[in-house]
């Protein structure tokens, strides 16, 4: 028993993260109803920024860590999110009307860029930190057993909540949120009744990459090991967890993102550490097969 | 696409819009670089600190201010006199290798089939010329699947190691020959295709992306990691060489009851026979994926395939079923892999999972990207200028991925079907020489 | 042949409704159309018509209704069908509002690829191809003597080898009207054919449409804004307003009919316009994209 609310408190950690990850290619297929394959890479991007701010915060005396955390929050977002804008401007935007399959190709082609530039840039070596928190809480304890929740699981799923809701009142409330809606619905109409089509797609980018940021932030911080490649396999499995949700709903990215999570935290925990990534992607084509439209999707109807 | 490009500017050059376009991108470059450029993460003794490196960042500024600044002047004043005329010599240079298509490829058969008879070829160039066979196998199989049915299939590495596994397993465990193999290899390869395929096919064609892309990983994971079968990351080794379809052996001391290659001919014993048998074998296997392709191109499945591409819902009001014609054309890009996978493995004599990671997708699908999509000479240039390229110039080694990708998203945005593309006809009413038919 | 004998029926729609969430976007609507007669479903913008067709052509699944298709070889419940096999099975063919062609393939590929059902049985799915077999050389060349004549008939001939895309507008709505007839369909669903032609390639397609209901012996259904065109060459039109048939006759009955005169000028408008006036000032739909060079 207390190995499995050990468990589900892991899995709701990571699946936050992913869920982070996720609301980005849910949010860029709602608008441009494209993958953005180079999401995992933005995340990646998100880690290495936040690495770097906190070894150059270290290095400048800045160690108090509310702030630290503060600061090094702020400028891996800001700065993912120029990769995003960057991504969308060179890789999608002069693609638009061209043929179906060549924004993926481009999208393609932009992850094996950037992948290729931090390992160029960075070096191949995995990146690992010091634990910048530690510490927890101890909830139960049994049988020579604790459940602890850590401080910094508390911070990851406590931060994940207050940034879903400051997205969703940004998407439910402000004239953004009615742009990109009117953008989901119909991109020629938005226009024609001057909606900023184009600004509207680059901000969303901006908003998936600077959510895909705090991810790559979390990651840093809660497992401390970073390396070029994570992105790859986080994309997969965000895109899994947005498949599962529902593409193209927000929360059900969340959502998806956190039964991922305990998938993963519980299949490594019962099953086999090895084959938790085929398990997740088992998921995706189980979804797939049985309910395309996710759980909290709507059906898509084709146009003809 | 060239099109639009041929269309006629009438602007002018304005510096004033031509400086502050110069002058974001100079921003927008100094915000990409100074994370990531302008530091890089160093380590000793295990602590790991920041090393600055403002120079970089101060040069991707310049770059971008000037790179901005001329593209705006050459857009203006150069490019309707340039793209048009580059992006037709692409084309034009794809258009003439398929009007010459006769000469051409007859011209480059005699050349690779003469290959190892001349004087300067030696074991190296040999290896060489089988190695980047290899990749234009592969790439005329992924072709099909890309180029042809319009599918973007980013695992297609998983298939190239179902068969090299499969050709592994069966030749250590039950001794099958390479020749009984080799077809066994293709169909489970097939099999894996369709298996993965079927639930994923009647969807969108991103999601068979993101499947692919995540079939390609899981195979990895899984050879990996199930020791009893696949031996885990140490591969299995000790995997049989081919022989001269069961009549002879290329080793020095043959097994009781057949005949060495060099005893039957009475010549000394030399490893190159075995190197120019394998060759002569990847090039047929190849030649035979082409040949393949180019008929099957003009069969009713074949343009089927092409107008799924084009437009699915057409086809759906036509009759066609969409998910059996796309099914077709990826079970059969599998098989290919298939074969070209057991060949890599009875080349090799050993198979482990490094060799079948996600950058050898990358590489096969930018083969057939860069190629010319649909395009079959496109994929022969490509896989030389790919995948000899690199081989020869080391110093490229370490930029070659970056390469790829950065090539990979100028192409779509410049020639969306790709470098060489060009379109033949399959099928023509009346013929080619008589232009004044067509008004 | 101007003897009509009672006509039979070839579609006949039972209470077809269609909803999309809480949207009703066709209400029990009944109707039929006969064998060798051009029936015509108009109506306002957002009627439900294309809706009927992508029901009979099984884009979608209707939500309550029975479509049934008698077919010489048989009779077929189009509602139960899967959206590829109502062409192949059910002789159904469609053209597009936004013509979909295969605009990389040439004209007369098009044209093959439509009779691509045929020519996979010749092929043995492709074996008596790969092989070369007499059986599948003749199948093409029939394929190939059917796609001539069609292109005869739409005046495309000597443009048999040109990319689709590259025709002008009018010419491709011709090549898709072909390309549905290659399929050999019992029913032709045309929607909007006339959209965007000129008057004189309008008056042409008025003689296509009538050259294959007269001598090819099948039913046409046909989706038209154009009245001159409506008026000119359907047998029988039935007006949708709002997901519901308002009425159904004559081409004069119809015009006539208060309900019809209703839809489109509204209550309150000014009375003296008469419908197919209103029904030219509308604005038609835009041209499609994949359009180069259209007008």
């Amino acid at each position: 028993m207390e190995y499995f609310i050990q468990q589900l408190i892991n899995g709701l950690t990571l699946g936050a993260i992913y869920g982070l990850i996720a609301i980005g290619y849910t949010m860029v297929y709602g608008i441009i109803g494209m993958i953005n394959f180079a999401h995992g890479e933005i995340y990646m991007i998100g880690a290495f920024v936040s690495f770097i701010a906190f070894l150059v915060l270290g290095a400048v005396g800045i160690t108090y860590i509310p702030l630290a955390l503060l600061v090094v929050l702020l400028l891996a977002m800001v700065f993912s999110a120029i990769y995003g804008w960057s991504v969308e401007r060179i890789a999608y935007r002069p693609l638009r009307g061209a043929p179906r399959l060549s924004p993926l190709i481009s999208a393609i082609g932009m992850s094996i860029f950037l992948q290729n530039y931090v390992q160029i840039l960075q070096g191949a070596r995995v990146k690992a930190m010091q634990p910048l928190i530690s510490g927890g809480f101890t909830l139960m304890e049994h049988d020579g057993f604790t459940v602890t929740i850590s401080y910094l699981q508390i911070f990851i799923i406590v931060l994940t909540i207050v940034l879903m809701a400051v997205f969703a009142t940004v998407i439910g409330k402000t004239a953004l949120g009615r742009a990109q809606r009117a953008c989901e619905q119909d991109r020629v109409m938005a226009s024609l009744v001057g909606v900023n089509v184009d600004r509207t797609i680059s901000l969303t980018f901006v908003m998936g990459a600077s959510l895909a940021a705090v991810a790559g932030l979390m990651v840093t911080i809660y497992y401390g090991v970073i390396d070029f490649y994570i992105g790859f396999l986080a994309g997969i499995k965000a895109f899994t967890a947005a498949v599962l949700g529902g593409i193209g709903s927000m929360p059900g990215a969340m959502l998806g993102g956190l039964l991922i999570g305990l998938v993963e935290a519980f299949w490594s925990a019962y099953f086999s550490i090895e084959y938790k990534d085929v398990a997740v992607f088992s998921i995706l084509v189980l979804v797939l097969i049985f309910r395309p439209t996710g759980i909290l999707g709507k059906p898509e109807v084709d146009k003809v | 696409m060239s099109e639009a490009q041929q269309s006629i500017r009438t602007e002018t050059f304005n510096i004033p819009a031509a400086l502050k376009d110069a002058f974001l991108t100079a921003f927008v470059m100094g915000a990409l670089a100074l994370p990531l450029a302008g530091f890089r993460i160093g380590e000793q003794g295990g602590a790991f600190f920041a090393e600055q490196r403002m120079d970089w960042v101060l040069i991707a500024v310049v770059a971008g201010f000037i790179g901005r600044f001329f593209l705006s002047l050459a857009r203006v004043s150069l490019a309707p006199r340039i793209a048009p005329p580059a992006g037709a010599f692409f084309g034009g240079i794809g258009s003439w290798l398929h009007t010459n298509m006769v000469l051409m490829s007859g011209l480059a058969i005699i050349a690779a089939v003469i290959l190892p008879f001349l004087p300067f070829t030696d074991r190296l160039i040999l290896d060489r010329a089988i190695y980047m066979l290899i990749y234009v196998m592969l790439g005329w199989g992924l072709n099909i699947v890309v180029g042809l049915a319009g599918l973007l299939d980013l695992g297609y590495v998983a298939f190239y190691a179902v068969g090299a596994y499969s050709y592994a397993l069966l030749s250590t465990h039950f001794e099958l020959s390479f020749w009984i193999c080799l077809p066994l290899a293709g169909l489970f390869a097939a099999g894996f295709g369709v298996i993965l395929g079927f639930p994923v096919l009647r969807l969108r064609g991103d999601y068979l992306a993101i499947v692919t892309l995540g079939f390609g990983e899981i195979i990895r994971v899984i050879l990996l990691n199930w020791y009893t079968v696949t031996n885990g990351p140490d591969g299995i080794s000790g995997i049989a060489r081919p022989s001269l379809f069961g009549l002879m052996e290329f080793t020095r001391n043959p097994k009781e009851g057949v005949v060495a290659f060099h005893e039957f001919f009475n010549i000394p014993f030399s490893g190159e026979h075995r190197m120019v048998f394998l060759y002569f074998l990847i090039l047929a296997l190849a030649l035979i994926t082409n040949f393949f392709t180019l008929r099957m191109r003009k069969l009713p499945v074949g343009r089927a395939w092409e107008a799924l591409r084009e437009d699915e819902i057409a086809c759906r009001s036509l009759g066609i079923n969409p998910t059996n014609v796309k099914l077709s054309a990826f079970a059969i890009g599998a098989m290919f892999a298939g074969f070209a996978g057991s060949f890599f493995a009875t080349r090799q004599g050993f198979v482990s999972p490094e060799s079948f990671t996600f950058i050898e997708s990358a590489i096969i699908l930018a083969i057939v990207v860069l190629g010319g999509m649909g395009s079959q000479i496109g994929v022969v240039i490509a896989s030389f200028v790919l995948v000899l390229g690199p081989e020869f110039i080391r110093e490229l080694q370490e930029y070659r991925m970056l390469a790829f990708g950065g090539l990979m998203v100028l192409i779509m945005m410049w020639r969306p079907r790709g470098l060489l593309a060009y379109r033949d006809p399959t099928i023509r009413l009346w013929p080619v020489k008589s232009k004044g038919a067509r008004k | 042949m101007t003897t009509a004998t009672a006509p039979t029926r070839l579609l006949e729609v039972e209470h077809l409704t269609m909803r999309f969430g809480g949207l009703v976007a066709i209400d029990d609507v009944s109707f039929s159309a006969n064998d060798k007669e051009i029936t015509a479903i108009i109506g306002p913008n957002g009627a439900g018509k294309t809706t009927v067709f992508n029901c009979l052509t099984g884009f979608y699944k209707p939500t309550v209704g029975r479509l049934t298709l008698h077919h010489p070889k048989g009779d077929f419940l189009l509602e139960q069908m899967e959206g590829f096999r109502i062409p192949q099975k059910a002789s159904v063919a469609r053209t597009f509002q936004n013509i979909r062609l295969f605009p990389q393939m040439t004209v007369l590929e098009n044209l093959v690829v439509a009779q691509h059902n045929v020519l996979m049985s010749a092929s043995a799915f492709s074996l008596a191809g790969l092989l070369g077999l007499r059986r599948y050389k003749d199948a093409e060349r029939e394929s190939i003597e059917l796609a001539r004549y069609w292109l005869d008939k739409v005046g495309l001939l000597d443009r048999a080898d040109i990319d689709a895309g590259n025709l002008p507008y009018g010419d491709q709505r011709r090549l898709e009207i072909a390309r549905a007839m290659c399929t050999e369909p019992v029913l032709l669903c045309l929607d909007e054919p006339a959209a965007g032609l000129n008057p004189k390639e309008s008056a042409e397609l008025n003689e296509l449409l009538l050259f294959i209901r007269d001598s090819h012996k099948i039913g046409l259904l046909l989706i038209e804004h154009d009245m001159s065109v409506v008026m000119k060459i359907s047998d029988h039109v039935i007006v949708l307003d709002y997901g519901c048939k308002i009425a159904d006759g004559s081409p004069e009955a119809v015009r006539d009919d208060p309900n019809v005169i209703r839809a489109y000028l509204g209550e309150d408008e000014d009375e003296e316009l008469p419908p197919e006036v209103l029904a030219d000032l509308k604005i038609d739909t835009p041209k499609p994209q994949n359009m180069p060079g259209s007008e």
